[in-house]
């Protein structure tokens, strides 16, 4: 046997711009085992819920990711409305999908580009963020916010998208889509990039499964299952298959973000044609009392939301488990027996968000 | 397998305008609905301080008693609550950011004494105090 060495990596890693930290055990090059530790940014959002007003919560909600924010603060609200028993009109529901999606295009195009990066692929990483600008843009037209929207609140939206409004979105998409398809192709079949992906990092099906991996880190390992598909906001009434590969490697989550970025576009569509006229919101009246789990998929898999209220203005406790969270152990397993070259890549395939995780 | 996929791509870039702004020649055009910060009418205020407690992030104090209404530039997050909330409507989103600065600031505003009704509008911007 080889002398064993510790090589510390993180929480300040060049390519990876999340606080985690890992202690990577190598035998030569190879890594046998890798250590993590995180802790290193909590804000303790979760206990603010006792000195705040639960209405007032669903702003705090939204920041505790700076890229799902719209999903967390939806998550937080239907949890709310499953207690109050609030039933949000339909406009809202088709609203809460086209910006959900919305969500999940610019988080995979922001994946997309860390990745590019991460292989060294600069103008990839550049184009990958140029797209998802118009991503940032649109949101800033239908909500006032680039990155926290504030347009959830407890009983619906706090804005509507006119009409015309969602019609020129659909026009952005369009022409998004092309320049999408260009993309594509270089991440999926370009030589060099494929060097890089193809073989390295494998899940298994039963090790994503025993893992509790989620998201499309869990899909890429063929396991067929999408939160999306319990139905919430408007999702019970649109039409798509989780997307899946059996391969299990960093190719093969690439792949699956790709085709998820393509299928939100058609979720959009899909919304966009059958979002019906009406209010966007109901009042809500009284405190909450009970209990709830929500269940949400982001763009990084299934985000589970506990929320226990007492019948006052204040929670007992709010309760969030982050896709990242879920996917660290699953992560580790990749880790094992990999190259040291090739650790920021897989870390970078579960697409972890630390702060959101740490709360 | 493809090797040079991304040609395509570099081409076009040679031949098509900038993805990004001229700033600060060209200054940005904020759509309609950005919220940049805060702004009050003072004289339809009535404080009845429901937007201080409304904020989530206690960035008002209402002070009823000076007549004055002031709000924590930095400390505010944008979320336009107190806009929904101000029954007198009298609270507005406007679309530019609070300029950067090298020190929190808290931006008082008072309202002009009741006397007589037509007065010239107050000055919109009180002294600025440090936090
Ligand atoms: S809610 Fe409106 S009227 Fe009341 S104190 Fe605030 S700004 Fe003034
Ligand atoms: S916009 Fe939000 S944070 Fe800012 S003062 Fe109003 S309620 Fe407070």
């Amino acid at each position: 046997m080889s002398t064993r060495s510790i090589v510390p990596f993180g929480p300040q890693h060049p390519v990876l711009p999340e606080p985690i930290h890992l202690d990577l055990v190598l035998e030569d090059e190879k890594v046998v085992e890798a250590v993590p530790s995180i802790g290193f940014v909590h804000r303790g959002l979760e206990k603010l819920v006792e000195k705040r007003d639960f209405n007032d919560y669903v702003y705090i909600a939204e920041r505790i990711c700076g890229i799902c924010s719209f999903m967390h603060g939806m998550g937080y609200c239907e949890a709310a409305e499953h207690i109050m028993n609030v039933e949000v009109p339909e406009r809202a529901k088709y609203l809460r999908t086209i910006w959900c999606e919305m969500s999940r295009i610019h988080s995979h195009l922001l994946w997309l580009g860390l990745l590019a990066d991460a292989f060294g692929f600069e103008s990839l990483f550049m184009q990958s963020w140029r797209l998802r600008e118009k991503i940032l843009d649109m949101f800033e037209y239908s909500t006032g916010g680039r990155v926290i929207f504030s347009v959830n609140k407890i009983g619906g939206q706090r804005r509507d998208m006119p009409d015309d409004m969602i019609r020129d979105f659909l026009s952005i998409f369009d022409g998004m889509e092309q320049e999408l398809k260009t993309m594509a192709a270089t991440f999926l079949e370009d030589y060099a990039v494929n060097t890089r992906l193809r073989g390295v990092g494998f899940l298994t099906e039963q090790q994503a499964h025993d893992l509790g991996a989620v998201g499309p880190f869990m899909r890429a390992s063929g396991i067929a299952l999408d939160t999306r598909k319990k139905g919430y906001a408007a999702y019970p009434n649109i039409e798509f298959e989780p997307i899946t590969s059996t391969v299990g490697d960093c190719y093969a989550r690439t792949d699956v973000r790709i085709h998820e970025i393509f299928q939100s576009i058609d979720i959009i569509r899909q919304a966009a044609a059958k979002i019906p006229q009406g209010e966007v919101a109901v009042p809500v009246k009284g405190f909450p009392n009970g209990e709830y789990m929500m269940r949400v998929e982001q763009p990084r898999g299934e985000a589970v939301y506990y929320l226990k209220a007492n019948g006052t203005r204040f929670l007992d406790r709010v309760r969030v488990r982050t896709p990242t969270f879920a996917n660290l152990p699953g992560m580790l397993e990749t880790l094992k027996g990999c190259q040291l070259a090739d650790v920021p890549i897989l870390i970078l395939t579960i697409d972890p968000c630390i702060s959101c995780t740490e709360r | 397998m493809n090797v040079f996929s991304f040609s395509k791509t570099t081409l076009k870039n040679l031949f098509s305008a900038p993805a990004t702004r001229p700033y600060p020649q060209q200054p940005r055009q904020y759509p309609e609905r950005t919220r940049g910060h805060v702004e009050i009418d003072i004289e339809h205020c009535v404080f009845c301080g429901l937007c201080s407690r409304k904020c989530p992030a206690d960035a008002i104090r209402v002070d009823r008693a000076a007549g004055t209404w002031s709000i924590e530039r930095f400390g505010c997050i944008q979320c336009s609550y107190c806009v929904d909330s101000c029954p007198k409507k009298c609270l507005s989103m406007k679309q530019t950011y609070t300029a950067p600065a090298p020190e929190k600031s808290v931006d008082t505003y008072q309202k002009k004494p009741a006397a007589p009704a037509k007065e010239p509008e107050a000055a919109p911007k009180g002294e600025n105090e440090h936090a």
